[in-house]
């Protein structure tokens, strides 16, 4: 039994101190990006939402050029970033989308200078992969407080146009109809965004707060009907990902003879990915049985013909 | 311009719009319209298709600044922090995974525009349900409304409309995904309702025969122009040539009513074209 | 800066990717593809990664990996949400790179040349690869061209002449993998991306006729990548700074000329 405990949980995990940053910093992380998360699937800003990524990731680099955290660089210009896209931004999807490739562009073309200049500069070493896949074994303990902070601001801001954002979600002209400011809703729905993909660039790269931002909502939306219950779910597919994403990082250093870890990002990934695909499962069995009832034809039971 | 028909409306005036004009892209889709509705009244905004029924729609509703003139609700300038509307948009385009039950939009209805959460409430929950029976969803109340049919969706956010006990109702062509059956029982429903609750009702529509049974008045859009009182006055040959501008004639058939376009009276009905479908 | 060797290959090859980047990219913005347009490219960053990892050819690494991103991301695409699908395919991807990369740690030239493109750093033999490929990729529109414009302009009506808009899509994003193959070597991942959101966005505010368009778009790409270069190499910056750069002020520039083409005063109406 002893020997199951510790092929699950390699020696010094519990005890680590690195080990219980990244777990916390991770379980904040996930539950930010698991609220502003569902909210951005219902949007279909999956697009802005990774754009933002790289924005950060811009933000970051930046940063580091002149020696300021990451993590303002982070959350800093991806709420420059999120205020752009939103003021650019159109109506029609289409172009909202353009309007963000846009944004995304300028973005990687200042990434590329920054991280040029900080190589050429000859600073640190590994700053492209720092950035791009993140550090949440090597944050510092003291960074905690401040993506607790950041984050229950971003949760606040959801709280506070909860309702509103719900309501311009489904319309924008009935919730205009109603009274509801749209606009100052949906920046403050993008600005909640921008530092929620600002936190997750820290805890796992730039480039891979997506994964935690959509995987988790994505599958919640999947499995229940309720908006409520998709953000609890959510919540705790992003945690499950994440403490069992440090563990497996931390227990593959001592897998084979070469002592090379895999990245936490890797596996947070990686089970995010299974997960929204095995959620996709119930829902092709239930279409393949309509489409053998359809032939049939017999309406499947909770199949809704349209009228 | 508009020809204002001279009955006067005793009930207090819910919706004044005044010299509304609106160019966009260069054409002037709408051109000085002017009518007033009343509590309790239920007005039909007619016209073709393109003649700037959904565009006077969205100045009332306050999306699109009109070029001159203005719209007050209930004696105030419109602006839509004074007075929400109740709209019910032709149709709205949503995922069939968004999570959002029947019942959800129609509790969204009664208090979405509230910030913050909302908490558990029994008396939201009652009324929810009555609205939703109301106009005949309980069927659907707990399918996503993304899954819904056309005509279910039109019921759901009618609910949606309804439940915040707005005094102005805005329908955008309610009619246009329904059969015969269920059109004629949403504008028998939204006929009460309009009386009980004294809602000023305005519901856009190309095609007026559903309505003749329950419309107070009419307000015909053609050409640009308006004109607008009871229907009796304006859906004549003469009041809708000028709309028009060219010649249009109007047959009652069978109790239905037929606008034709052609030439004066006596010519070859055979000859005259459909301006624009009033068949019943 | 045209008389030196290495920079007669960068202009040459610039020409080449700026070219397919404008036809390839009028498509995408047309079909609001921006984020698999996104997506491939970073996708195959990883496989080059991978590739590099295991000692062989990057290309074949790219190829790889943008093919099954642009399958991924159709077929998956099928039953979930396309945006969604997309950015799980994207991430599931770019986490396979980042495993890779973690197993050596003296990577960082090259992760940045495989995201930044080393233009300046083409050699003369990759010109006639890059070539090929780019003939292959233009072949390959013209060659889908009609159904492709029309499924993407009304998918209803192509549908009923035959054209399954399933089909026309995988065709599609595999272009869209083949143009990345070809072109990431040399701009990097990240970039190709904004020569085929850029010009081709500026292009469709001037005119709507598609010929016309891809021209424009072709030309307005080629003149981002000119500049961008000239300017590279004048002021040691990287050549992804101005692309980016230029790409958002191409953009800039069409939304501020259909504004004002928008506000033009409507002409005089005769009395009512």
């Amino acid at each position: 039994m002893h020997q199951v405990y510790t092929a699950i949980f390699e020696p010094g995990f519990f005890a680590s101190p690195q080990v219980q940053v990244a777990v916390t910093i991770g379980g904040l992380v996930a539950i930010v990006s698991a609220v502003t998360g569902v909210f951005t699937v219902m949007r279909g800003q999956s697009f802005g939402g990774h754009a933002l990524g790289d924005v950060s990731a811009a933000g970051g680099s930046g940063a580091l050029l002149i020696g300021l955290s990451p993590i303002a660089g982070f959350v800093g210009l991806g709420v420059v970033g999120a205020a752009a896209m939103d003021m650019i931004g159109v109506r029609r999807l289409r172009g909202r989308d353009l309007a963000t490739g846009i944004v995304l562009g300028a973005a990687i073309g200042l990434s590329a200078l920054f991280l040029y200049l900080t190589t050429t500069g000859g600073a640190t070493t590994g700053a492209t992969q720092q950035i791009l896949f993140g550090s949440i074994f090597t944050t510092a303990g003291g960074t905690v407080p401040v993506v607790a902070i950041l984050g229950a601001i971003a949760l606040a801001g959801i709280a506070a146009v909860y309702r509103p954002l719900l309501l311009s979600t489904v319309s924008q002209d009935i919730a205009a109809a109603r009274g509801i400011p749209v606009r100052l809703v949906g920046l403050v729905y993008m600005l909640a965004l921008a530092v929620s993909v600002g936190l997750s660039s820290l805890a796992i790269g730039a480039i891979l707060s997506t994964a935690l931002l959509i995987g988790p909502a994505a599958t919640a939306l999947r499995l229940t009907k309720r908006v409520g219950r998709a953000l609890g779910l959510a919540c705790l597919i992003g945690v499950a990902a994440s403490w069992l994403g440090v563990l497996l990082a931390y227990d593959s250093f001592y897998w084979g003879a070469s002592h090379l870890a895999l990245p936490v990002s890797f596996f947070i990934v990686a089970i995010v990915f299974v997960a929204y695909l095995a959620a996709g499962i119930p829902a092709a069995r239930a279409a393949a049985r309509g489409n053998r009832m359809a032939a049939l034809g017999v309406a499947a039971e909770n199949e809704r013909i349209p009228a | 311009m508009t020809d204002n028909a001279s009955a006067e409306t005793t009930s207090p005036t819910i919706l004044d719009v005044e010299s509304v004009s609106v160019t966009l892209s260069g054409r002037r889709i709408l051109d000085e319209v002017s009518f007033t509705i009343g509590a309790g009244e239920f007005t039909g905004l007619i016209g073709p298709n393109g003649a700037g029924k959904t565009t006077l729609l969205r100045v009332i509703l306050g999306l699109q600044r009109p070029g001159s003139g203005g719209v007050s609700v209930l004696g105030r300038p419109r602006s839509p922090r004074n007075q929400p509307i109740g709209y019910v948009p032709q149709k709205v385009l949503l995922d069939p995974d968004m999570p959002m039950r029947a019942k959800d939009l129609v509790a969204l209805g009664a208090d979405g525009n509230r910030y913050g959460f909302r908490l558990r409430s029994a008396d939201r929950n009652d009324a929810v349900r009555e609205m939703l029976h109301a106009v005949d969803a309980d069927r659907f109340a707990d399918a996503r409304v993304g899954t819904l049919s056309g005509g279910e969706q039109q019921r759901v956010l009618i609910a949606q409309a309804l439940i915040s006990r707005p005094r102005l109702l805005l329908l955008d062509e309610p009619l246009a995904n329904l059969d015969l059956h269920s059109g004629q029982e949403i504008v028998g429903l939204l006929a009460r309702i309009a009386r009980e609750q004294q809602i000023a009702v305005l519901l856009s529509a190309h095609e007026m025969n559903p309505l003749l049974p329950v419309m107070d008045r009419v307000v015909y859009v053609a050409g640009g122009r308006a004109a607008s009182g009871p229907t009796a006055e304006i859906v004549t040959s003469e009041v809708l040539s000028r709309l028009y501008g060219h010649h249009v004639e109007v047959l009652h058939v069978h109790g239905r009513v037929l606008v034709v376009a052609g030439e004066a009276a006596g010519t070859d009905p055979a000859a005259a074209r459909i301006a624009s479908a009033g068949m019943g | 800066m045209f008389a030196v060797g290495f920079m007669m290959n960068a202009w040459i090859t610039a020409t080449i990717v700026a070219v397919v980047a404008g036809v390839v990219g009028y498509f995408v913005v047309l079909r609001g593809s921006a984020f698999p347009a996104h997506a491939i490219p970073k996708g195959a960053f990883a496989g080059a990664a991978g590739a590099s990892l295991l000692g062989i050819n990057t290309l074949i690494g790219l190829a790889v990996f943008s093919v099954l991103g642009a399958l991924g991301i159709g077929t998956l695409g099928r039953r979930g949400r396309n945006d969604v699908v997309t950015a799980l395919a994207l991430v599931m991807m770019l986490a396979l790179g980042a495993a890779f990369l973690s197993r050596t740690t003296q990577y960082e030239p090259e992760i940045y040349s495989l995201l930044f493109g080393e233009i300046l750093g083409v050699s003369a033999s990759q010109i006639l690869p890059v070539a090929g490929l780019g003939i292959a990729c233009i072949v390959a529109v013209a060659v889908i061209y009609r159904p492709l414009l029309l499924s993407s302009i009304v998918p209803e009506i192509a549908e009923a002449k035959g054209i399954r808009a399933y089909r026309i899509e995988i065709c599609f994003l595999l272009v869209v993998a083949l143009a990345t193959a070809m072109t990431v070597p040399v701009v990097g991942a990240l970039l190709i991306f904004s020569l085929m959101i850029g010009p081709p966005a500026a292009a469709r505010s001037f005119t709507s006729r598609p010929l016309l368009a891809m021209a424009l778009s072709v030309a307005i790409a080629l003149i981002t990548v000119w500049v961008a270069i000239a300017a590279s190499y004048i002021y040691n910056w990287p050549v992804g700074f101005f692309v980016g750069v230029l790409g958002a002020l191409s953009y800039g520039i069409g939304r501020a000329w259909s504004a004002s083409r928008s506000r033009a005063p409507a002409a005089a109406l005769g009395p009512p």
